[in-house]
């Protein structure tokens, strides 16, 4: 018995070797979504979401964004203890392996959910999300996420496909100083200047939004930021 | 499944001070202007890993050595002191005989007394050779100018002078002294084991004074604070390793998974730290000892659960598991070793305490990534999906299906550790 167990073991084990390569042109191996399955009672399986509105997709976000996210909760600057615990003695390259592999993950999106918020309301978080509010020095989502709003690789997420309760409880985070990001840190300075009917506009009207045919996000550089941001260090410009 | 959770030096902060000086190879008493051999400094660096003096001394996002971690104690919050040369907040000013005085006698070099937190009970049984070596080592990290966070105790434990009846009760002074009738690797393996590992930190029971008794060292024990039971090294009903191989007691202490099980929490942090850096050969040491210290002390289990209770929860845990556990742990509980640990025969599970299981179905957890296994693959948490009922009868289902001999848990016992502490 002892002898069958050791002999398996090592077969495992040169297995394991396989496996743990890397394929051609991906930073992960071929087995990646079974070494990620912990992330999927609360994120889905490759990540698309669950019917939980709390817990986010992470399917097709920039693998930047993904990395910083990763490395924050492993460092403990961004606060989510059930994250904080589980990536607290994973490496820094296996962390962009999570990011890469979830970040070229392309399920099918669910279709925005029905929502009770008012007309009034809609139009008010549409008026911020594509114009911004000049008097307030509050720049429109559009002018970093992109006219699609499906974000700018590396460091800058799309913001469809996300249930109104998870933006709004992001954009509170950052007002209170529990989600930070790289500095300059251009999200706690915006969502520092919303009011709290702004962000419950904000998330009425992205969550409303249905899904671009294209969810990909633009391509690092193709077009500037307003200010600068630390996720995205190269402030939208080309490398 | 987890297997031994141990994190030995969470316990408690240290509090001190680690110190000193310049530092005086053995042998050579040379002056301070003499910079110590790079081998010894190197020497030094290996020792201070296997003492995973990192882990306590330096903060979260902070730099290394300086200090400054919190350390939460039934008695208040202590926080690490700095112990990089800088000459006024760390131990620049120290001598390598005040370094060894702390690490060997836990006093300050005014002879202040340190909290206890500060493993020294098990740091005495360092030889002043490989204090020295470490002393070298720290006298070479960069300076960092951080005065140490004054800790936050509760009275009566704000005052000092009580470390005294401490020491008293639970302090021995004195380096190892190695067991002739032994070999060099067991005793190379227990001074490790002993000594800069301090795994008695975790592996003895602690008692209401915060002291662990000698009598019961390696016994096993809830740690204080953190709601993982760190468990008994000497009982081969819990972590005792006599039955299993040395290779297999290797795996687990350097990759951080086996052919038996894998480590998480507390003791997952102890092998990212300190464990992974330790040679084959050292490895091998402390497996040697550790398999010769467990001795089979049958107990029997105590039931907490009525039988007609139990099995209704051994019926729906049976629907849970083929559910949410079998694609990995396999249908009978084989697991797919060394990723998947089999839970059949696992004796972690079956242990007396059956906080770990709860608490590894809620929490889930990754095995440290470290050199020999860099990509662990990890366990979900459950703690969303599953109710206080499903968790109660899964793991009531995993520590008594396929000959396992653990007891029932009910959901009360499951829903309290929901609250546990997951930092």
């Amino acid at each position: 018995m002892f002898v069958k167990t050791l002999l398996l073991t090592c077969c495992l084990s040169f297995l394991g070797l396989d496996v743990g390569l890397a394929q051609e042109g991906k930073s992960y191996p071929a087995d990646m979504a079974d070494r990620v399955q912990a992330c999927t009672p609360c994120h889905g399986q490759e990540g698309r979401g669950t019917n939980d509105p709390y817990f986010p997709r992470l399917a097709g976000k920039p693998a930047g964004y993904l990395y910083n996210q990763l490395e924050a909760f492993k460092s403990g600057r961004r606060k989510y203890p059930p994250m904080n615990y589980l990536l607290a003695f994973l490496t820094d390259d296996y962390l962009r392996q999570f990011a890469d592999y979830f970040a070229d993950q392309h399920p099918a999106l669910p279709g925005p959910p029905a929502t009770d918020a008012s007309k009034s309301v809609l139009e008010h978080g549409q008026a911020l999300v594509t114009q911004g509010d000049l008097d307030r020095a509050i720049p429109a989502c559009v002018s970093c996420h992109g006219g699609p709003l499906t974000g700018q690789s590396p460091g800058i997420p799309g913001l469809l496909g996300l249930r109104a309760s998870y933006i709004s409880a992001q954009l509170g985070g950052w007002r209170y100083g529990t989600r930070t990001a790289n500095a300059p840190d251009c999200m706690q300075l915006v969502a520092g200047r919303l009011t709290e009917d702004d962000v419950r506009a904000v998330a009425a009207y992205l969550a409303g939004q249905p899904l671009p045919t294209d969810p990909v996000p633009a391509p690092a550089g193709s077009f500037a930021l307003p200010f600068a941001c630390g996720s995205q260090p190269d402030g939208g410009h080309k490398p | 499944m987890s297997r031994q959770n141990r994190r030995c030096q969470l316990l408690l902060t240290t509090i001190s001070a680690f110190v000193v000086g310049a530092l005086v190879p053995a042998g050579a008493q040379n002056s301070e202007a003499q910079q110590p051999p790079e081998a010894i400094v190197k020497k030094g660096e290996y020792l201070a890993r296997a003492g995973d003096c990192i882990a306590c001394h330096t903060a979260p996002e902070g730099k290394l050595f300086a200090g400054g971690r919190g350390m939460p104690t039934p008695f208040g919050t202590l926080y690490t002191s700095n112990i990089t040369p800088d000459p006024e907040t760390g131990i620049g000013k120290w001598t390598a005989d005040d370094f060894y005085k702390t690490m060997h006698d836990g006093r300050f070099p005014d002879g202040g007394l340190l909290y206890p937190a500060m493993p020294f009970g098990s740091y005495t049984k360092v030889t002043r050779e490989d204090s020295d070596a470490i002393f070298a080592y720290l006298k070479t990290v960069p300076a960092v100018r951080q005065p140490d966070h004054p800790h936050e105790l509760q009275f009566p434990y704000n005052n000092r002078s009580l470390i005294l009846g401490w020491r008293t009760l639970f302090f021995t002074e004195g380096e190892f002294q190695p067991d002739p009738k032994q070999s060099d690797e067991w005793n190379r393996g227990a001074y490790l084991v002993e000594g800069l590992g301090h795994c008695g930190m975790c592996h003895t029971p602690i008692n209401a004074l915060g002291g662990s008794s000698e009598s019961k060292a390696f016994q096993g024990g809830l740690i204080p604070m953190q709601d993982w039971y760190a468990p008994s090294l000497t009982s081969n009903k819990e972590a005792g390793l006599g039955d299993w191989s040395i290779e297999e007691i290797s795996d687990l202490l350097q990759k951080g998974i086996s052919a038996r099980g894998a480590v998480y929490g507390p003791m997952a942090e102890v092998v990212y730290n300190s464990l992974q850096y330790m040679t084959d050969d050292d490895t091998r040491a402390m497996a040697v000892y550790l398999k010769s210290i467990a001795q089979d002390e049958p107990k029997p289990a105590r039931a907490s659960v009525g039988s007609q209770e139990a099995s209704l929860l051994r019926s729906l845990g049976k629907t849970v598991y083929d559910k949410q556990c079998a694609s990995c742990h396999g249908a009978e509980g084989e697991g797919r070793p060394p990723h998947y640990p089999p839970l059949a025969g696992n004796q972690s599970i079956q242990m007396e305490s059956s906080v770990n299981a709860v608490r590894m179905v809620l929490n889930g957890g990754y095995p440290p990534a470290t050199y020999k296994n860099p990509m662990p693959h990890g366990m979900p948490p459950f703690a969303v999906s599953l109710s206080d009922d499903e968790v109660a009868a899964v793991v009531s289902y995993i520590r008594t299906a396929w000959g396992n001999r653990g007891t029932p848990v009910n959901a009360a016992e499951a829903n309290k550790l929901r609250s546990a502490p997951l930092q």
